[in-house]
C-alpha cells in the first residue's frame, strides 16, 4: 500500500496489472496530502523537524542578532518587539541563540541516532546471525553497557573525549550501540530461521549477501522506528550534558547551555531564559516521537510499539 | 524456581563483571590529567618529575591489567580509594549521599506508580471521554519533557508563586522525616513526571486490552460490581507488563536523577557522580559509576526474580533474552 502511495504520476506500472488503477494516476502531492491526512500526527512531527532544520541550516539568515555578542545596555529585557524572547544575562538575544542552538541539537540529534544505530545494528545483526559463543560475549557487553544511564555513559565519554561537538556525538551514541543492537538482534533471530533465508541458503547465497541483502533490509523498519526516538532523546541529553558543563562551552549557544545556571535566581529576574530553551526541547521530541510512531504505522503495521 | 534464581543471579555477576570492566576503561584514559590536576600543574610550577612522582604513589605507572587487578580487587572488599577532590574515602562519601538518592528514587516511584497505575486504569475504562483525551495528551508532552526542565519549572513556580527557596540544608530522613519529606517532594516529584506519563500510558494500553478479553464480559455477566471487575480481574493481569516497564525505566530514572540533582543541589549520589566526573577525580568517579551501574544491574535483576514470582510462566520459559 505504502509503495502505491509513492508511485509517480505516469510511473511504468500498467495499469492492467494493478488491482487499482486509480491510485497511480494520482500525483505525488495528492498521495503526500493522503499520507498527512491518515498520519496528522506524524505530518505534524515532520514539519516541526523540518522547521527546526530550516532554522539550523539558516540561522545567519534567520537570526535577528549575533548569538554570541550580546548587547550591555540591554540585560535581562523581557520579552519584546525588539527582543521576541528577550535577552540573557550578557544581553543576548534569546531567540537569535536558540536558532543557532537548533544547529548543535540537529547536529547531535542525526549524527548520535544515527552512529548508534549504525553501529548496534552492524553489532547486533553480527551477533545474531552467527550465534553461539560470539553473540554471548557480545549480549554480556551489551548487558554492561545498558546497566549505565545514558546520561551517564554519555558524560563519562564526553570528558574523556573533551567536550567539543563531534565527541559531544560520540559520547552520545555510546548510550544507544546497545539499544539499537538489542533490537536488530531479535529481529534477526527470526528472520535466521525463515524459509525464505532457507531458500536463498539453498541457492548458494554466501553468508555476506544474506546477510546484506536479506537481513538488513527486513530489520529496517524497527531500526528506522528507533533511530526517530533516539533522535529525540539523544537531544535531551544532550542538553544535559550541556546543563551540567560536560558538553558544548560558552560562548556557543546550545539550547542545553542555555538554561544552565541558578534557576531559583533567575525565576524573579528572567524566567524566559529557562523556559523558552526548554519548549524548544520538549517541541522537537515530542516532534520525533510523533513522527516516530507514524513511521513505524506506515513502515510495519504489525511491528510492536517501544513508546507506549 | 531455585534453578531460575541462580541462572539469573549468575549472568547479573557476569554483567556486573563487565560493568567493572568498562568503568575502568573509560575511567583510565583521564589519569593523565588526574596527576595534573592533583599537584595543581599546569602553571610550570611542577615539574615534569614531581608528575610522575605522583602518578607512581597514585600506581598510574603500572600496567592497565595490573591496574585493574589491584582496584578489581580492592572492589571486592569494597575499598573503593581516596577521593582526589574530597580527601574522604569514597565508600563513606557514597554512604553520606545515597539515603537523599534513595529517597528520591522511593519517592519518584511512588508518586509514578501510584498516580500512574489508577490514571492509566480509569483512562482505559473511559477511554474516549475528554478526561482519557487530557490525559493522552498531558502524558505525550511529559514523555517528551526534558527532566531537569520540569524541575527549573518547578522551581520558578515555587520561586515565583510561593517566594520558595533552597533549602541549606537538607534535612536525612533520620533526624526529622516529615522536614525530609517535604524538602525532597520537588525534586522526586521532577524525576518520577516521566515515569508517571510512561506508567499511565502503559497501564492505559494494557488494560483497555485486557478489558476487552473474555473472561471480563464472564465477570461482569456474574454480575460482579464495575469496580471488581476492573480491579480485580482486569488490573491483576495487567499488572505484569507494568512491572517489566518499571524494571526497564529503571536505569532511565537514574538518569533524571543525576540531572535533577544537579538542578535542585541534593546533596546525593548524582550530584557527587558529576562533580568526581568533571573534576577528573577518577577513584571517586570510577567508584560511584560502578556503583550507580550495580543498582541498575541489581534493580533488573529484582524486576525479573519478580517477574517469575508473579507470573508462573515465566519460571518455565527461562531462556535469557
Amino acid at each position: 500500500m505504502t509503495e502505491a502511495t509513492f508511485q509517480l504520476p505516469g510511473s511504468p506500472a500498467s495499469p492492467a496489472l494493478s488491482p487499482r488503477p486509480q491510485e497511480i494516476r494520482r500525483t505525488r502531492l495528492q498521495s503526500l496530502w493522503r499520507l498527512v491526512r491518515r498520519q496528522p500526527l506524524g505530518a505534524f512531527g515532520a514539519v516541526v523537524l523540518l522547521i527546526m532544520f530550516v532554522a539550523a541550516i539558516g540561522a545567519p539568515y534567520i537570526a535577528p542578532y549575533d548569538p554570541t555578542v550580546g548587547d550591555p545596555s540591554a540585560l535581562y529585557q523581557p520579552p519584546s518587539a525588539t527582543y521576541w524572547l528577550g535577552t540573557d544575562a550578557f544581553g543576548r538575544d534569546t531567540l537569535s541563540r536558540m536558532i543557532y542552538g537548533a544547529r548543535i541539537s540537529l547536529a547531535v540529534g542525526l549524527g548520535s541516532s544515527l552512529i548508534g544505530v549504525v553501529i548496534g545494528a552492524a553489532v547486533g545483526i553480527f551477533a545474531g546471525y552467527v550465534g553461539g559463543w560470539i553473540d554471548s560475549i557480545a549480549q554480556r557487553i551489551m548487558d554492561a553497557l545498558l546497566a549505565f544511564p545514558m546520561l551517564l555513559l554519555a558524560m563519562a565519554m564526553a570528558t574523556v573525549l573533551g567536550s567539543s561537538l563531534r565527541n559531544v556525538i560520540i559520547a552520545l551514541a555510546m548510550p544507544i550501540i546497545p539499544r539499537a543492537a538489542r533490537i536488530a538482534r531479535a529481529s534477526t533471530l527470526v528472520l535466521k530461521d525463515s524459509a525464505f533465508i532457507e531458500a536463498s541458503r539453498a541457492i548458494g547465497c554466501s553468508d555476506l549477501r544474506i546477510i546484506l541483502r536479506h537481513i538488513l533490509p527486513n530489520t529496517f523498519a524497527p531500526l528506522l522506528v528507533i533511530a526517530t526516538a533516539y533522535l529525540g532523546l539523544a537531544i535531551v541529553q544532550e542538553a544535559a550534558l550541556d546543563y551540567l558543563g560536560a558538553g558544548i562551552q560558552e560562548p556557543q549557544a546550545s539550547w542545553g547551555l542555555m538554561m544552565a545556571g541558578s534557576a531559583t535566581s533567575l525565576a524573579l529576574v528572567a524566567p524566559w531564559i529557562v523556559i523558552f530553551p526548554g519548549l524548544a526541547i520538549c517541541l522537537v521530541v515530542l516532534a520525533s516521537n510523533l513522527l516516530g510512531d507514524a513511521i513505524r504505522d506506515v513502515l510495519d503495521p504489525k511491528l510492536q510499539r517501544n513508546l507506549p | 524456581m531455585f534453578e531460575y534464581v541462580i541462572q539469573r543471579l549468575a549472568t547479573g555477576f557476569v554483567t556486573l563483571f563487565g560493568v567493572a570492566v568498562i568503568v575502568f576503561l573509560v575511567m583510565r584514559v583521564i589519569p593523565g590529567d588526574a596527576a595534573v590536576m592533583l599537584t595543581g600543574a599546569g602553571n610550570g610550577v611542577v615539574s615534569e618529575s614531581e608528575l610522575e612522582q605522583v602518578r607512581r604513589n597514585l600506581g598510574l605507572d603500572q600496567p592497565l591489567l595490573v591496574q585493574f587487578a589491584d582496584w578489581a580487587g580492592k572492589v571486592a572488599v569494597l575499598d573503593l580509594g581516596t577521593s582526589l577532590r574530597t580527601g574522604n574515602p569514597v565508600i563513606e562519601d557514597i554512604a553520606r549521599r545515597f539515603p537523599y538518592t534513595l529517597q528520591i528514587v522511593v519517592m519518584a516511584m511512588l508518586i509514578a506508580v501510584f498516580l500512574g497505575v489508577p490514571a492509566g486504569v480509569l483512562s482505559a475504562r473511559y477511554a474516549g471521554a475528554w478526561g482519557d483525551r487530557v490525559l493522552q495528551a498531558v502524558t505525550v508532552i511529559g514523555l517528551a519533557a526534558p527532566s531537569f526542565w520540569i524541575g527549573l519549572l518547578i522551581i520558578l513556580g515555587l520561586v515565583t508563586f510561593f517566594q520558595w527557596s533552597a533549602p541549606l540544608f537538607w534535612e536525612p530522613f533520620w533526624v526529622s522525616p516529615l522536614k525530609s519529606i517535604s524538602q525532597l517532594f520537588w525534586p522526586a516529584l521532577a524525576v518520577g513526571m516521566r515515569q508517571l506519563a510512561l506508567i499511565a500510558r502503559m497501564t492505559r494500553s494494557i488494560m483497555n486490552e485486557v478489558l476487552g478479553e473474555d473472561y471480563i464480559r464472564t465477570a461482569r455477566a456474574k454480575g460482579l460490581s464495575e469496580r471488581r471487575v476492573v480491579f480485580h480481574h482486569g488490573l491483576r493481569n495487567a499488572l505484569l507488563p507494568i512491572v517489566t516497564l518499571i524494571g526497564f525505566e529503571f536505569a532511565a530514572l537514574f538518569g533524571g536523577l543525576i540531572i535533577t540533582e544537579a538542578v535542585f543541589s541534593v546533596p546525593g549520589l548524582g550530584q557527587y557522580v558529576v562533580a568526581s566526573i568533571l573534576n577528573r577525580d577518577y577513584p571517586a568517579a570510577q567508584g560511584i559509576v560502578l556503583i550507580l551501574a550495580s543498582i541498575v544491574v541489581l534493580g533488573n535483576l529484582a524486576i525479573d526474580l519478580l517477574y517469575g514470582f508473579l507470573d508462573p510462566r515465566a519460571r518455565v520459559s527461562q531462556a535469557p533474552a
